[in-house]
């Protein structure tokens, strides 16, 4: 039970954290000179940065960004992405090859190769990194549907569908699209993990929120200068992100199993970074 | 198989085709005015237009893309803006560093994901099992910017053991390498694991245990033989996320390589070493996926024949 209390608990209050933080009486930016690089204590429980301000505000507003970026992406590039692959595979012919080739163009970049580039390019902001994360994201949500599409089109209520003069929107989307909710939301899934890591690096690289907003990924930057004497400051974002990834993953995979999808791609098979 | 060979030879050349198109636009994507960017706001009129002139950008889209592609077939990829070197050059001198690192990470996380995984599919639901899948899980979570300030603390601040940042000695490459390679170990820990645990249940195993064969032999003999053809699929794909990866790492620990040239070139903004540091590691992915699926191919009949 342990299994899906944990993380079911862990991302419940990384969502809280993120919708319920503007609402707090936090003091991210508050510059406190006297608790410059102060450890955790009693008045500031995770301990204050370089410029003295406190973690755990930083942290809750951090996991703002981290949440916004990662929801974002994922519903952005799901919609497109299955949208494509939807009508790609049902469509068939030159649409279906011409989508093929753009996937394997766009899986041909490593990683997170593209969307650091891409987000190089257009200039830091988390405007810029939620475009170049969708860049890089939807492919994957487009392959999955194209195959499983392609699997499901010939099956006999389809068929059926067809024989009765059914539109191809309306088949795509009541007859097809519900059949492979499952793989997707598994898919979806392990995508926020992705997304989740992908933004702390985009922002560790200086590509993410610019200061003095907060990004888990830029506070390790941050912190990675003051490791010696002050490794508070790595440690807690650092904790934050792997504890939300760990809960994604094992949320994902507790999915897959109840689910029984096996055509989704675990957990493994996703890491790209 | 010559036919699967054309294929896939084809197949692999529209994609470089399609990747060197991508990485011809991304200069367009630059906001604004991508010289006045580069330059900055004061920069004299006469060398906005020189530069502009140099990178080809007053020319109507089709002849800019005309001559990148000639010019990479004369392998130039023009001049950085900041150096002024040929980034061809730039790009020959960085390479041996990522390639370097990219071949000890690989070694690192076979060495790790080989004996896990054996262990873990040979004593499946049990402790090693167990752990070597924890292990997996925690592998693939741990981001790299995480893990490797830590690692830098533990074994270069606090214990003195290796080397914080650079790439002079053997002793450079330990936690780059760590870095690097634990999310590949989790990877192909859990994929021997997987692709063991099928074999293991085939016919010719029981067969083989029924004529007393021992548990050794019926392991390296009749299931890693049969089971590595998946887990040489999975290195190869992998090989592509080892090289992206390789772009925080080697910011991290001042590895000078291409991924920290692309990284300082982005704070540069010097978009055609930007360009030409993607092209590069995109090209080697694609060649490394290309090369994987021949040698699949030729290892596996099935494949060759399915297609051919």
């Amino acid at each position: 039970m342990m299994r899906i209390y944990l993380p079911v608990g862990i991302l419940l209050l990384w969502c809280l954290m993120a919708l319920a933080g503007p609402l707090l009486p936090l003091e991210p930016d508050r510059i406190d000179l006297p608790h410059i690089l102060a450890g955790p204590g009693v008045e500031y429980l995770l301990g204050n940065d370089d410029l003295g301000r406190p973690i755990l505000d930083r942290l809750v507003m951090g996991a703002r960004t981290s949440f916004v970026v990662a929801v974002g992406v994922v519903l952005v590039s799901s919609l497109v992405g299955v949208l494509a692959g939807a009508v790609a595979a049902y469509a068939g012919g030159w649409v279906d090859l011409l989508l093929m080739r753009i996937i394997d163009v766009f899986l041909a970049f490593p990683g997170i190769l593209l969307a650091i580039a891409l987000a190089g390019v257009m200039g830091p902001g988390i405007d810029n990194v939620i475009i170049a994360l969708f860049v890089v994201g939807w492919v994957g949500y487009a392959r999955l549907a194209r195959a499983q599409i392609l699997s499901l089109k010939r099956r006999d209520h389809v068929i059926a569908a067809v024989a009765l003069g059914t539109g191809h929107v309306r088949i795509i989307t009541r007859h097809l699209l519900p059949l492979i909710a499952a793989p997707l939301i598994i898919e979806a899934t392990f995508g926020i993990a992705g997304i989740v890591i992908a933004e702390a690096g985009l922002s560790f690289l200086g590509l993410g929120v610019q200061p003095p907003a907060a990004s888990w990924g830029s506070m390790i930057r941050d912190g990675a200068r003051y490791m010696l004497v002050a490794p508070h400051m790595v440690l807690a974002p650092g904790l934050a992100i792997l504890l939300v990834v760990l809960a994604v993953n094992l949320l994902g995979d507790r999915l897959r199993d109840w689910l029984d999808v096996r055509s989704a791609r675990s957990v493994i098979e996703r890491k790209n970074w | 198989m010559a036919n699967f060979l054309l294929s896939r030879l084809l197949s692999a050349a529209l994609v470089v085709l399609g990747v060197v198109c991508i990485v011809f636009l991304l200069i367009h994507l630059v906001p604004g005015d991508p010289v006045e960017v580069m330059l900055g706001e004061s920069a004299r009129p006469a060398d906005r237009e020189a530069l502009r002139a140099a990178l080809g950008l007053n020319q109507p889209l089709a002849i800019q893309l005309a001559d990148y592609f000639g010019g990479l077939l004369r392998l130039d990829l023009g001049a950085s803006l900041h150096s002024r070197q040929p980034i061809a050059g730039m790009l020959a001198e960085r390479l041996p560093a990522t390639l370097e690192l990219a071949g000890v990470s690989l070694l690192f996380a076979v060495v790790i994901a080989l004996p896990l995984g054996i262990l873990a599919a040979v004593h499946k639901d049990r402790g090693w099992d167990t752990g070597a899948m924890a292990f997996s899980l925690l592998g693939v979570s741990i981001p790299n910017f995480w893990m490797g300030p830590m690692l830098i603390l533990v074994f270069s601040l606090w214990l003195g053991w290796t080397p914080v940042s650079g790439r002079e000695g053997a002793g450079s490459f330990i936690l780059p390498a760590v870095t690097l390679g634990t999310a590949l170990a989790a990877v192909l820990a859990r994929m021997v694991r997987s692709s063991l645990l099928e074999v293991l249940n085939e016919d010719f195993i029981r067969t083989a245990r029924a004529k007393g064969l021992s548990q050794g032999a019926v392991i390296w003999r009749h299931g890693l033989r049969n089971a590595w053809l998946p887990v040489i699929t999975l290195l190869g794909l992998q090989l592509g996320a080892l090289l992206g990866g390789a772009v925080i790492t080697e910011t991290i620990f001042s590895w000078p390589g291409i991924g920290s040239l692309l990284v300082e070139a982005i704070q540069k903004r010097d978009y055609p070493v930007v360009q030409g540091c993607v092209l590069l590691i995109s090209l080697a992915y694609v060649l490394v996926n290309t090369l994987t699926d021949l040698v699949y191919a030729w290892i596996d009949p099935r494949i060759r024949l399915g297609s051919g």
